[in-house]
């Protein structure tokens, strides 16, 4: 006999699925997300040229002509908006990843083992932490020139420690608990305990302080273009467009308001679809 | 404990030894010195400044008298700024950034919480949204656009406050509001979300069960486990935060030491270069360690290991 | 602790926060109420960009650094607020020889120190000794060693014996220079530059020996001066108080009684100052906010011509720069004027030439003339036609707004006019300067200052070997017009020589002129006197305050 649909039973990862298709504003989040990456990825296409100049425009609110606006040197924004955001979004992305891998992993495993492995481990984190950021660029450039994946490697070298802190608190103050030593007793390996029994179980801080590194590392991307790593002029990113929107806020708001929406946009679109991964992971959570 | 700090204490002395010489070689390979200037400086002038500051020493000597002065508590002049030593420089500015960094800490906490465990309890329903909200906006626009905003309109328009400086007790307000709108929203959502995990836990449901209160169910159980990530990430997020901020700092023209951390490795200024990072490094390090106390204190499942 | 100690902690701990050393922001002093009118302080508020490295005038380079020793020091020979030329300072007179090679300087009677002790030739010849002097490594001391018998050699340590030197006083009121060589513009360079400006050595031995530098001899308190003005305090990265030097021989003329220099680091940040009346006048102005200005506060923006010149320098040593007629076809190519109106907004001069014209007489005749027709034909002569072929060409600049966008809107008009394309990269100042310096560069963005007011500042860095010619140029005939300007018999003379130096450079572009600066500032409708000059000399002498 069949067992029926609503006892059928359901993986971890389906069942938080699920529980993400019915939360609707995290779904909407998703959905907007998407929207904002396909926009970006596809749109340039479309759109008009984003480095062609028109000196004597200058910077000139919408118009029909120009959805939002052009910047001092006559280029269109929403052309410019657009390929900022694959930069953006990509360094967002990638740079977070690398942050989130070896955080994760590092924290993990920091918090797990306890006793003079943690100890070391959050050690070195700590002489990470201290060493300056701006003169380890610098070197970076110097020894490696100056590509895109510097810029991934350098924003993660140093998004992933405080990933790391969090992790290992977490891990810490689960690692007491019934189902870690049911685990440990059943003989499990270590690997095995760290990955698919503490992790999924810390899951949800880590996803909250995701969608926070996210943006901050779009911003950080725009002082990293300030040492002259990053994207080149006259490709720009969210982060360079409002910085430049800043300087000039008073006379030309578009610069500002525009790109500054879309980014905005994107972390509120993150933060809610993160919220509901969350929730839809958290096992714990009853089912009201 | 006392075991507990005392060990913390002793490994902080490697973990410094190693900070210094790694920043010491670092700054050192990095292109352009201190003298580096636009207009080009003849080779003898360059041997004699070298002379003068002790850089034409092999390096390695160079490194030992660094090593040297530093355990008599001498950080040295500063490469810059040579009338004023670089222990001067931080005395005078330390204070102004750890008074900035203690109220925007102030802002950030007394924000954030309430914001994050009011967004925990009410999850999903529209106070959760506003909250969550309202804590983003802190995230959303960056303190570069924070700041002069704010100062455009309160200062210039109303005319309330000064445009920057840090000379009265009323220039302290626009600053710190802005960067503690940052660590706000760090702090509402990390609040939030470590609520959330421990709201779920059984022995919620058990206090509940045995009729507490709703308000004591949160603040004397669920408070202590769902701070764990917020105090985590406010380890060396306060560590930053009293060592001043480099944007907050020019914007306002705030004469404290978070500008010198980024100006003196834009100067080559390599003893101020030491110096900060010697001083961010023990901050820290003791941040860190009080947070490790304190989680334990949160969680009397941890032990001091 | 309790509960409500708790709470009530929370609450105080930030107020007692707040209430930090409660300084005053310095304010426009409001006119005394009522009673008879008192004198009311002229104190000018003046926005200084750095935080100045030190007050040593011997030890320092920069401008902000300049401004300040322009108000604590006076020179033998002052420049004059109008036309620079030199007027009598601290010497009230002086004669050269018929040769040009000695001058004779006779000091004013009766100046003092801000200490009230007597400025003397001592003075002078030990300040001189310490410029010149190996120890103390001066940046600027090539302003007296090139120039001076026998200076190199002690400079250079060949000689400690500093009678070898010609620089003496046959008596206590007289000083007695001797050049290797006439200088068509050494009383230029003293009235404008501080490398020759006389320090209290009494007080610079009571800190440390006479060649120490940055003892604390510079410090409020211990410093003394002969200028206008005297130091009064220095908070580091606040303000630098400087009042009037009652001892000053001329301070019956002064009519400021205070300055304050205020480090506005941010140019954004500086403009905000300015609007909320905390400072007086500016250095700088965002340039989104210049046209703003002109067109509704006109008479608080002010836009002086500045001896300096904006170019793009190339290593002639790499391909495809090594060519001058790539270099001629890029220089073609720019729109000076479309730049200047759209892009940098200060009512600069586009330069076609490398001198700045109007220095003191000399205007360059030589012009880089041609069409953009012209220019793709060099192109194509050059072997790159329509820009088929070119190999890329990167393009340096430190990392600046103003930059950024000037090197983006040339780079699309090199695109658009040549279909050369160009690749940006900017970098942090000192690894850009450490680029330059080590000629690690294709094309590099430059701007080059004068010192003093005269075209040899401008054309002298071209010569082969010189240590600020990173172009690596190198034409004799270039070379041997510089030494014949330093003979020429006069003035005239040597401007001619001058013009066919220009010629050269237009002719082989080693750099591409683009505009030659101007200074564009804010500055309140209270500051009155300002002298407006090419060498962005504040002259507080010439100012007073009305409200």
């Amino acid at each position: 006999m069949k067992p029926a649909e609503s006892e059928r039973g359901h993986s971890l990862w389906s069942d938080a699925w699920h529980r993400l298709r019915r939360n609707r504003l995290a779904f909407a989040g998703g959905i907007v997300l998407i929207v904002l990456a396909l926009a970006c990825a596809a749109g340039p296409v479309f759109s008009q040229s984003y480095e062609e100049q028109n000196l004597d425009l200058g910077a000139v609110p919408p118009s029909r002509e120009h959805w939002l606006g052009t910047d001092t040197l006559g280029r269109d924004l929403l052309a410019r908006t657009l390929y900022g955001g694959r930069i953006s979004i990509t360094v967002g992305l990638v740079a977070t990843f690398v942050a989130l891998a070896i955080g994760v992993t590092y924290g993990a495993v920091a918090g797990f083992l306890g006793g003079k492995v943690d100890a070391v481990m959050m050690r070195i984190v700590d002489i990470l932490y201290a060493l300056p950021f701006a003169i380890f660029v610098i070197l970076l450039m110097v020894f490696f020139g100056r590509n895109i994946f510097l810029l991934f490697f350098a924003i993660g070298a140093v998004e992933w420690l405080t990933m790391a802190r969090i992790v290992r608190g977490q891990v810490l103050s689960i690692k007491k608990m019934e189902f870690i030593e049911a685990a440990r007793a059943l003989g499990l390996g270590r690997r095995r305990i760290i990955f698919r029994h503490l992790i999924p179980n810390v899951l949800g801080p880590v996803i909250v302080y995701t969608t926070l590194t996210i943006p901050a590392v779009m911003l950080l991307e725009a002082f990293l273009s300030f040492l002259g790593l990053g994207v080149q002029a006259p490709m720009s990113s969210w982060g360079v467009l409002i910085k430049d929107g800043s300087e000039k806020m008073e006379e030309f708001w578009w610069l500002l308001v525009f790109p500054g929406a879309l980014f905005s946009l994107t972390l509120f679109s993150l933060n809610f679809l993160g919220d509901g991964l969350r929730d839809a992971l958290d096992v714990r959570a009853s089912k009201d | 404990m006392i075991r507990f700090v005392l060990q913390r204490l002793l490994q902080t002395i490697p973990v410094v030894w190693v900070i210094i010489t790694a920043t010491f070689f670092m700054i050192r390979f990095v292109p352009g010195g201190p003298f580096t200037a636009e207009r080009a400086v003849t080779p003898e002038i360059m041997r004699n400044l070298e002379a003068h500051y002790g850089l034409n020493k092999p390096l390695y000597r160079q490194y030992l008298d660094y090593c040297s002065s530093i355990l008599h508590g001498d950080l040295g002049p500063s490469f810059k700024y040579p009338t004023r030593t670089v222990n001067e420089i931080i005395a005078e500015k330390l204070p102004v950034s750890i008074q900035l960094g203690l109220l925007s800490l102030c802002v950030a906490l007394g924000v954030g919480l309430p914001l994050g465990i009011l967004a925990a309890v009410k999850r999903n329903t529209w106070i959760d949204y506003v909250c969550s909200s309202f804590a983003m906006v802190g995230i959303c626009i960056p303190t570069f656009v924070m700041g002069p905003l704010l100062i455009l309109v309160f200062a210039i328009h109303f005319g309330w406050f000064n445009a920057s400086g840090w000379y009265s007790p009323i220039d302290r307000v626009l600053p710190s509001l802005t960067l503690g709108s940052v660590y706000a929203a760090y702090v509402a959502r990390l609040t939030r979300g470590g609520m959330l995990e421990v709201l779920s836990q059984d022995y919620i449901r058990t206090a509940r069960a045995k009729g507490a209160s709703e308000s004591r169910v949160i603040l004397r159980h669920a408070l202590r486990g769902g701070l764990t990530p917020v105090v985590s990430f406010l380890g060396p997020a306060i560590a930053g935060i009293v060592t001043g901020s480099f944007v907050i700092e020019t914007i306002f023209q705030i004469p404290g030491i978070g500008r010198e951390f980024i100006n003196s490795a834009f100067n080559r200024d390599y003893t101020l270069v030491l110096g900060t990072v010697v001083l961010y490094a023990g901050f820290i390090i003791g941040m860190n360690l009080v947070v490790d106390v304190i989680q334990v204190w949160l969680n009397p499942k941890l032990k001091f290991e | 602790m309790t509960r409500r100690s708790w709470r009530a902690a929370l609450v105080l701990g930030p107020l007692a926060l707040i209430s930090g050393c409660g300084k005053t922001a310095p304010t426009a002093e409001p006119p005394a109420a009522g009673g008879a009118p008192a004198h009311t302080p002229q104190v000018l508020r003046y926005g200084n960009t750095a935080e100045p490295q030190d007050i040593d005038p011997q030890v320092v380079q920069g401008v902000p650094e300049m401004h300040i020793i322009t108000a604590l020091f006076e020179g033998l020979v002052e420049a004059d607020p109008k036309d620079l030329h030199p007027i009598p300072g601290l010497a009230s007179s002086w004669e050269i020889s018929p040769d040009g090679l000695v001058y004779t300087f006779h000091l004013r009677d009766n100046i003092k120190w801000s200490d009230g002790s007597p400025i003397t030739t001592d003075d002078f010849l030990l300040s001189w000794k310490r410029m010149i002097s190996p120890r103390l490594a001066s940046e600027y001391a090539y302003l007296i060693y090139n120039f001076v018998k026998g200076a190199k050699d002690f400079y250079e340590g060949k000689t400690t014996d500093f009678d070898q030197v010609g620089l003496k006083a046959p008596d206590p009121r007289t000083l007695q220079v001797t050049l290797n060589s006439p200088i068509p513009f050494l009383l230029k360079v003293i009235a404008n530059h501080y490398a020759w400006d006389a320090l209290p050595i009494k007080v610079l031995l009571r800190y440390g020996a006479l060649e120490d530098r940055s003892t604390q001899w510079t410090h409020a308190g211990n410093f003394v001066g002969s200028g206008p003005f005297m130091l009064k305090e220095w908070v580091p990265q606040e303000r630098i108080v400087v009042v009037r030097n009652p001892n000053y021989w001329d301070t019956a003329n002064v009519r400021l009684d205070e300055v304050d220099f205020l480090p506005t680091e941010d140019i954004d940040a500086e403009e905000r100052m300015f609007r909320a009346n905390q400072i007086d006048r500016t250095q700088e102005i965002p340039l989104s906010k210049i046209d703003v200005y002109k067109r509704e506060h006109p008479e608080l923006i002010h836009i002086d011509p500045f001896l300096g010149v904006y170019f793009y320098r190339c290593n002639v040593t790499r391909p495809p720069l090594n060519d001058k007629r790539v270099r001629k076809a890029l220089a073609l190519a720019i729109d000076r004027e479309s730049l200047i109106r759209n892009v940098t907004h200060g009512g600069q001069l586009p330069a076609y030439a490398v001198s700045v014209p109007g220095n003191v007489g000399y205007t360059p005749r030589a012009r880089i003339t041609g069409t953009l027709d012209d220019a793709r034909r060099l192109l194509a002569e050059a072997g790159y036609p329509g820009g088929s072929g070119l190999p890329t060409i990167q393009l340096l600049y430190n990392t600046s707004a103003a930059n950024k966008q000037i090197a983006e809107a040339v780079q699309e008009m090199w695109r658009k006019n040549l279909g050369v394309n160009i690749e940006l990269l900017n970098q942090e100042w000192k690894v850009y300067l450490d680029s330059q310096h080590t000629h690690n560069f294709q094309m590099e963005r430059a701007g080059w200052i004068a010192d003093y007011p005269d075209p040899h500042v401008f054309l002298e860095i071209f010569e082969t070997g010189n240590g600020n010619n990173d172009t690596l140029w190198s034409n004799a005939a270039y070379d041997s017009l510089v030494h014949q300007a330093l003979r020429a018999k006069d003035e005239a003379t040597r401007y001619e020589i001058y013009q066919k130096m220009d010629a050269i450079l237009v002719d082989e572009c080693p750099v591409i002129p683009m505009y030659y600066y101007t200074r564009p500032y804010l500055m309140s409708t209270r500051v009155k006197g300002y002298s407006p000059n090419l060498m962005d000399n504040p002259f507080f002498k010439t100012i007073h305050m009305e409200d």
